[in-house]
């Protein structure tokens, strides 16, 4: 809708850029932006408009603000991956997805928090702080909170905004940008998406090009992305898909993007309902909504049939050996040399790198570099790594022999509940959490199936509650398409951002002790 | 069972990067002991799998110089460097002994 408005004239790239830009400052209490672009943003909205008035616009992304996460690398642009061990490290380049958006007009706002190195699935392990979801400040929310004593502070109890790119999502759902970047490697696009109200796509594994995403586990990260609406998801994917010869994982099958059919008729779909994915901890909020949505399929037509994927359960302890073995590998890439930062110790290489990498990493990036590396020592290879390998066979055969008995597209909860308050997530260290969260999306990016978030309804708490919709490889089309019929039947709410003006100074401090405790 | 000392010593070396504190080896432990529930698993006849794109070939080019001339651009991260090369403490010097070394596992 916006691109047709920025063709009629209706409003002008810039002018759209000034708005989000001054909204993005009004919102700063969230802290979904570690870098605000500014100048360069006006320059490509100026530019942006030049073309529209010549009757030339790039696309329909022309003058669309966007937002990048803050692991890809852009250009002239700071790139932290919110950790000390980037800060002030100006990419020398842009990431290829980065340059897709911007070749096609797009104007970049800036850089999104997230946890540190994407390891979180709360987006609070940053240096930059915790990002705030923008619903812990909805009408909706406050509307159903309970009302506290009169001793404390008229601050809601700020709900996280799950992980790990919180920041995108954040920054999609308050209406500061139009869509946003993620990554996703256990979740990671579609939790926060979850938790915020908006669509989260994960795309499938080789699609998109992972050339300038600071990688964590190579065989699993995918570029996510995050919007308001299923067909500006697929517009994003139109944009981003193809081959690239700089990422040598991408598939070289020509990919044509493609406008999403308004489905009326889903008689001829076949929905699987993954009985395993009734996890422990499953509230029953979330599982009511599962319920309805298979009930509404059903009811409209389509097969729905319960199928199962029997070692979903092991699809996280599979992850973390995974992960941390991969990470332990690339992680070990930042020793201060070539860039970002540096240690004081002089003594000798070794000494240097390892003090180096003592100040820039945090306490969970360590945890998981250590774990790795006793993971792939030669006595534990074996055990742990070869056998998370077979595991991971396993898995991705589950899916492979139940997308062959006929079922199109699988549908599942995304999280296990709406987004829990700060104080109460912190209570559990990150990799707890991440346990306890990653069960629902881990096992797509076993597989490298596509997968997307699409917001369903709201929990008792006012809070945003997400569906999962998993689909074939390479079936992104099929995918969205059912998506999309899923979202017009459930008319998901528009978030009520109240004015916080009046708390801005109050606000700020509460946001200082919180990320400093 | 725990791991020993000589292991939580090599793999700080290994990795380059400290357990800090007890937090930081209780973390381990616990991961260990997270990851043990692999074992429950039969994976008799399964191979490893590395990728989930095994089954396509891998993309190959011509091995023609497409790019490059960036040497102004890469050294601009660089915190210390002399012309064109990075600078480095002197290496073959391997990382000072426990007793020497600022880390949390002299004190255990």
């Amino acid at each position: 809708q916006v691109s047709a408005a920025l063709k009629e004239g209706h409003v002008t790239p810039t002018e759209l850029c000034q708005r989000c830009l001054s909204l993005i400052k009004s919102t700063k209490f969230l802290n979904a932006y570690i870098t605000v672009a500014e100048e360069t943003a006006l320059k490509q909205a100026e530019a942006s408009e030049e073309r529209y008035k010549r009757g030339q616009p790039l696309g329909v992304l022309d003058g669309i603000p966007i937002a990048v996460k803050d692991n890809f690398n852009t250009a002239g642009i700071e790139t932290t991956c919110a950790s000390n061990m980037l800060r002030g490290y100006i990419s020398p380049y842009n990431a290829t997805v980065v340059q897709k958006l911007l070749d096609q007009g797009a104007v970049l706002l800036g850089k999104t928090n997230l946890d540190e190195f994407a390891m979180g699935s709360g987006s609070t392990d940053g240096v930059f702080g915790p990002v705030r979801n923008p619903w812990s400040y909805s009408r909706q929310y406050k509307e159903k909170s309970v009302p506290k004593s009169h001793s404390e502070d008229k601050e809601p109890d700020w709900v996280i905004t799950g992980g790990s790119s919180g920041g995108s999502a954040a920054a999609v759902s308050s209406f500061t940008c139009f869509a946003a970047l993620g990554s996703d490697t256990g979740g990671s696009t579609r939790n926060p998406a979850a938790h915020c109200g908006v669509v989260g796509l994960k795309p499938t594994y080789g699609l998109i090009s992972r050339h300038g995403l600071i990688p964590l586990v190579n065989s699993m990260d995918v570029p996510g992305i995050l919007t308001r609406c299923v067909d500006d998801a697929a517009v994003m994917l139109g944009s981003l898909a193809g081959h690239d010869p700089k990422d040598s994982t991408t598939i070289q099958d020509n990919f044509k993007p493609f406008e999403l059919p308004d489905l009326t008729d889903v008689s001829k779909l076949s929905i699987g309902v993954p009985k395993e994915y009734h996890a422990p901890g499953l509230s029953s909020e979330v599982l009511a909504l599962w319920s309805k949505a298979a009930d509404l399929f059903q009811n409209a037509g389509a097969k729905v049939v319960e199928v199962s994927l029997p070692h979903t359960r092991y699809s996280i302890v599979c992850y973390h050996v995974l992960c941390t073995a991969e990470v332990a590998s690339n992680m070990a890439r930042f020793d201060g040399l070539e860039y970002g930062h540096r240690s004081d110790m002089n003594e000798s290489t070794e000494s240097m790198y390892a003090a180096t990498r003592r100040e820039g990493f945090n306490d969970v990036v360590r945890g998981r570099i250590l774990s790795g590396n006793y993971f792939l020592l030669k006595e534990n290879y074996e055990k742990y790594f070869i056998k998370a390998q077979k595991v991971r066979r396993l898995i991705a055969n589950d899916f492979v022999k139940v997308f062959r008995s006929g079922v199109d597209v699988l549908l599942t909860p995304t999280t296990l509940s709406d987004a829990a308050p700060y104080t109460e997530f912190i209570k559990e260290d990150n990799r707890t959490r991440s346990t306890q969260d990653d069960i629902l999306t881990q096992a797509a990016n076993m597989a490298g199936l596509p997968a997307i978030n699409v917001p369903t309804a709201l929990s008792e708490r006012g809070l945003p509650v997400g569906l999962q919709f998993i689909g074939r490889s390479f079936q992104e089309q099929q995918l969205l398409t059912v998506a999309k019929w899923f979202e017009k039947q459930v008319q998901f709410p528009v978030i009520q951002l109240e004015e916080v003006k009046r708390h801005d100074s109050g606000v700020f401090q509460h946001q200082k002790s919180a990320s400093f405790s | 069972q725990k791991v020993s000392r000589e292991v939580l010593e090599h793999l700080e070396h290994l990795a380059l990067v400290d357990f800090r504190d007890a937090e930081g080896v209780q973390r381990l432990q616990k991961a260990i002991q997270f990851a043990e529930q692999l074992q429950e698993v039969n994976t008799d006849g399964v191979e490893p799998m590395d990728s989930v794109l095994e089954d396509r070939c891998l993309y190959l080019r011509e091995d023609d110089v497409t790019e490059g001339n960036c040497t102004k651009e890469l050294l601009e991260n660089a915190r210390e460097k002399v012309e064109e090369y990075f600078v480095a403490p002197p290496g073959n010097i391997p990382l000072p002994k426990l007793g020497e070394r600022d880390t949390f596992l002299q004190g255990s």
